[in-house]
C-alpha cells in the first residue's frame, strides 16, 4: 500500500520537472595483519570497512539531501565516534534570491571560524554539524544575514545520530560596502564588515559550583582591499565558561586573526597573526578532544604534504592559549631571465611561530569566589617557544619533460606542551632536505620520485625521540588510467637497534573519468599522505587497503 | 481489490519506467552546475550557476597543500592562453584550503601568476554539492550548465585528455 502511494506520489514529479541529482561514494575496505615491530594489531574481525554515499536533490527551488554511512567496523585510526549503518545528515530546503532556508542537517561557518563553524572532514573522522534550523537572508546586494539553531553531532552509534547536550544558536552579519551602496560601486578601497553572537544552552548540573546555562560568543571582523593591499581581521570574546578544558576557571575568553597580504603576478607576501586564549568552545561542558567544538581554531602555519614533515611532527592549536605568527613569500623568476630560465622558477619561503601567552597573575586571587585566575591580552606573547618552521622551496623545470622541487624544512615543537612523541621530552628540532623529481617519458608516461630525509638534532650527544629517517619513492603513471607506487620510509637513525624500521608499501591504482580503485599493500604510518595525485589522510596499520570512489 | 491493486502497482510502475526512460532521452534529470554562492579571492560574491561566462568552463578543485593539484593547474597554465583562444575555455580554480590555509590561496596563485579565476570553499559547500570526494578533481561544464565530464586525479598527461573533452564540445 505504501508503494501504491510512492509510486502515484512520485509519478508527475519524476514527469513534469526538471530535478538535478549529484552526489558521491567512498568506501575503503582493510585487511590488517599483525605487526609488532610497528605496534599495529590484527583487529578480530580482521576486516574493516567504511563507506558512506551523499545524494544531493535538487529542483527548482526546493533541495534535499541525505548521506547513508556505514562503520563494519570503522577502519583502523578513526575515531571510536562512527559505528554501524544509518542516516548522518538529512535535510529539506528551499532557496530564492532573497531566503534560503534549511530544515535538518547543515554545516556553516561565521567569518574565519573563531565564533562557529560547523563542518566535516570524513578522511579525518570529523564531523560537528547542526541539527536543526538555519535561515539565511540577502535583503539587498552585498547583505548577507544568517540565523542558525541546532544540536551538534557528537557521534554516530548503532547506525543512529547522537548529540551533544547543549543547544547552539547564532545569528551573523555582513556587508560589503561596495556592493551595497551604489556610491561606492567604483571606490578603490574594498570594504566588508561583519558581526557575530553565538550562544550555548547546557542545564547546570554541578554540584558545588553555579555554571553559566547560557554562554555567547561575540565579535566582529572586517576587510579591507587597496590595490594589491588586503588586510583582513576577526575579533572574537568568549562568555565565562568553566569546563573541563580549562579547570572550570571563570574568566572570558579571547582570540584574534589578522592578516596583511601584498600580491601582484608573479609575487605574493603574507603576515599573520593569531592569539588565543581560553577558547574552547563546546556544546557540552565534559568533553573533550575534537568533540562537539562550535568554534574552530586551526594552527597557523603552512601544510606540508611531504609524509616526514607533515606526519611525524605536526602541531595542533592550544586551545588554552597561545600567540602564533605566519610569513610566507613565493616569487616567480620570469621566463626568459638568468635565474627564471626558459620556464620560470619560483621560490617559496615560509616561516611560522606559536608561542606561550603571558598570563598576568598580579592582584588576582585564583582561590577567591570569582573564579578569575589571570588576566591576559591578545598577543601578549612570553618567550616560551610551542612551535617553530622554517622552510623554503625551489620550484625548477629544466625542460618540456623533467623538473626538479628542492625543498628544505626546519621544524622545532615544543613536545611538552603539544604531545607528539611519548619517547622525548622538552624541544624537539629536525632538518628535513627533499629533492623530487618529475620526469615525462613520452605523452601519456611519467615517473615521480622523492627522496627525503630527516634528521633529528641529538642533545647533549644524545639521539632524541626515534631519531634519523629516511624516505624513498617511486611513483609510475600513465595518463590518464593507471599509476603505481612504491614508498619506503626507514627509521635508520633510531636509538633502538630493534626499531631501525622499513615502512614499505606498494599502491596501484585505476582511474576512470570520476570513479577510482586504489590497492595499497604494506606498512604505513599515521599522516596526510599523497599517492597517485590525491591527498588523504590515512592511520598507521600494516595490511591490504582498497579503496573505491564515485561522483556523479 | 488486492488483485486490483497489485495490477494498478504494476501498471504504474510500468508507467514510471517508461516515463523514466522517456526522460533520460530528453536528459531531464541531468548532473547541471549547482548553485552556490562563493567568494572569489579577491572577496567578490559569485554565484557557481551563474558566472556569466560563454564558453566551456573547467572546474577544478585543489588546496595549496596538495601538490597534484598544483602540477595540474601549473601544467594547464602554460598551455592555458592557447586553450582560451582556441575554444573559448575558462577555467575556474576552486580552493578548498580552509581557514588554516585561506590566507595563502592568493600569494599562490599571484606568486604563480596564475589566469584563472580562483574561488574559495572555505567548508566545503560546493565540494559538497559537486561530489568531489577528493583534490584533484576536475570538471567540465558545457554552455547550458550540464557536467559533460570529470576526472579525479592527476598524471602528467591528464591535461591534454582534459583538453580533447573541450574540443568536443566547442565542435559542437
Amino acid at each position: 500500500m505504501k508503494y501504491f502511494f510512492f509510486t502515484i506520489f512520485f509519478s508527475p514529479v519524476i514527469l513534469f520537472s526538471q530535478a538535478n541529482i549529484t552526489g558521491n561514494i567512498e568506501s575503503t575496505f582493510q585487511f590488517l595483519n599483525n605487526d609488532s615491530i610497528i605496534g599495529a594489531t590484527q583487529p578480530d574481525q580482521k576486516g574493516l570497512i567504511n563507506s558512506y554515499m551523499n545524494v544531493f536533490y535538487t529542483q527548482g527551488k526546493f533541495k534535499a539531501g541525505l548521506r547513508v554511512e556505514s562503520y563494519l567496523p570503522r577502519i583502523q585510526g578513526y575515531p571510536n565516534r562512527f559505528d554501524g549503518t544509518g542516516i548522518g545528515m538529512r535535510y529539506v530546503g528551499y532557496a530564492n534570491d532573497l531566503v534560503d532556508v534549511t530544515l535538518g542537517t547543515f554545516y556553516e561557518q561565521f567569518g574565519s571560524g573563531l565564533a562557529l563553524r560547523a563542518y566535516e572532514d570524513r578522511a579525518l573522522g570529523y564531523d560537528n554539524l547542526l541539527d536543526g534550523m538555519r535561515l539565511i537572508v540577502r535583503p539587498k546586494r552585498g547583505v548577507v544575514l544568517k540565523g542558525v539553531y541546532g544540536y551538534q553531532r557528537l557521534s554516530f552509534q548503532q547506525g543512529k545520530l547522537i548529540y551533544g547536550e547543549g543547544i547552539v544558536r547564532g545569528v551573523d552579519g555582513e556587508i560589503n560596502l561596495n556592493e551595497a551602496v551604489k556610491k561606492l560601486e567604483d571606490f578603490p578601497l574594498t570594504m566588508v564588515f561583519g558581526t557575530s553572537f553565538v550562544s550555548k544552552y547546557q542545564v547546570d548540573n554541578d554540584p558545588d559550583l553555579i555554571l553559566p546555562k547560557n554562554v555567547g560568543a561575540y565579535g566582529a571582523r572586517a576587510k579591507f582591499r587597496y590595490k594589491n593591499v588586503t588586510l583582513d581581521g576577526e575579533y572574537i570574546i568568549k562568555e565565562q565558561d568553566p569546563s573541563n578544558d580549562n579547570s572550570k576557571i571563570y574568566n572570558y575568553g579571547h582570540a584574534s586573526v589578522i592578516n596583511l597580504s601584498y600580491t601582484k603576478k608573479g609575487l605574493g607576501i603574507l603576515l599573520s597573526g593569531k592569539s588565543v586564549d581560553n577558547m574552547s568552545y563546546r556544546s557540552d561542558r565534559s568533553k573533550d578532544l575534537q568533540d562537539v567544538l562550535i568554534n574552530y581554531l586551526p594552527s597557523l602555519n603552512k601544510t606540508h604534504t611531504y609524509n616526514l614533515v607533515s606526519t611525524l611532527y605536526p602541531y595542533a592549536t592550544q586551545l588554552l592559549g597561545e600567540v602564533a605568527f605566519q610569513g610566507d613569500i613565493l616569487y616567480t623568476f620570469k621566463k626568459g631571465t638568468k635565474i627564471g630560465g626558459k620556464y620560470g622558477t619560483s621560490i617559496n619561503f615560509n616561516v611560522s611561530t606559536t608561542y606561550q601567552p603571558i598570563k598576568h597573575t598580579s592582584g588576582i586571587n585564583p582561590l577567591d569566589s570569582s573564579g578569575v585566575t589571570y588576566t591576559s591580552r591578545p598577543f601578549d606573547k612570553s618567550d616560551s617557544l610551542y612551535w617553530r618552521d622554517i622552510n623554503v622551496n625551489v620550484t625548477k623545470k629544466i625542460n618540456k619533460n623533467l623538473s626538479f622541487i628542492f625543498s628544505y624544512f626546519n621544524i622545532t615543537i615544543n613536545n611538552d606542551v603539544a604531545k607528539i612523541s611519548n619517547d622525548s621530552k622538552g624541544i624537539i628540532s629536525s632538518h628535513v632536505g627533499v629533492i623530487e623529481t618529475a620526469y615525462r617519458i613520452n605523452k601519456t608516461n611519467s615517473i615521480r620520485t622523492e627522496l627525503q630525509g630527516m634528521f633529528v638534532e641529538k642533545e647533549n650527544g644524545l639521539i632524541k625521540d626515534k631519531g634519523n629517517w629516511a624516505t624513498i619513492l617511486v611513483e609510475y603513471s600513465i595518463s590518464p588510467s593507471y599509476f603505481f607506487s612504491f614508498m619506503d620510509q626507514y627509521n635508520y637513525g633510531n636509538p633502538l637497534e630493534s626499531k631501525r624500521t622499513h615502512y614499505p608499501i606498494i599502491t596501484c591504482g585505476y582511474i576512470k573519468d570520476a570513479t577510482r580503485f586504489t590497492v595499497s599493500y604494506g606498512r604505513q604510518r599515521a599522516g596526510l599522505f599523497c599517492v597517485g595525485g590525491v591527498c588523504r589522510f590515512v592511520p598507521a596499520n600494516n595490511g591490504l587497503t582498497f579503496s573505491f570512489t564515485q561522483s556523479f | 481489490m488486492k488483485i486490483y491493486l497489485s495490477f494498478l502497482i504494476i501498471f504504474l510502475s510500468f508507467s514510471n519506467y517508461f516515463a523514466q526512460n522517456e526522460i533520460e532521452n530528453n536528459e531531464a534529470i541531468t548532473k547541471k552546475l549547482p548553485s552556490v554562492k562563493l567568494k572569489d579571492y579577491k572577496g567578490k560574491v559569485v554565484n557557481t550557476a551563474e558566472l556569466g561566462l560563454k564558453g566551456p568552463i573547467v572546474f577544478s578543485f585543489w588546496a595549496t597543500w596538495c601538490a597534484p593539484c598544483k602540477k595540474e593547474l601549473n601544467a594547464i597554465n602554460d598551455l592555458y592562453s592557447d586553450w582560451q583562444a582556441e575554444t573559448g575555455v575558462t577555467l575556474v580554480a576552486v580552493s578548498i584550503d580552509d581557514e588554516k590555509t585561506k590566507s595563502q590561496v592568493a600569494i599562490y596563485v599571484d606568486g604563480k601568476a596564475w589566469e584563472y579565476i580562483v574561488l574559495l570553499d572555505p567548508n566545503g559547500d560546493f565540494k559538497r554539492a559537486m561530489g568531489v570526494n577528493n583534490v584533484p578533481h576536475t570538471f567540465l561544464v558545457d554552455t547550458d550548465g550540464t557536467i559533460v565530464y570529470s576526472h579525479n586525479n592527476y598524471a602528467p598527461g591528464d591535461e591534454e585528455k582534459l583538453y580533447e573533452e573541450i574540443k568536443k564540445l566547442s565542435l559542437k
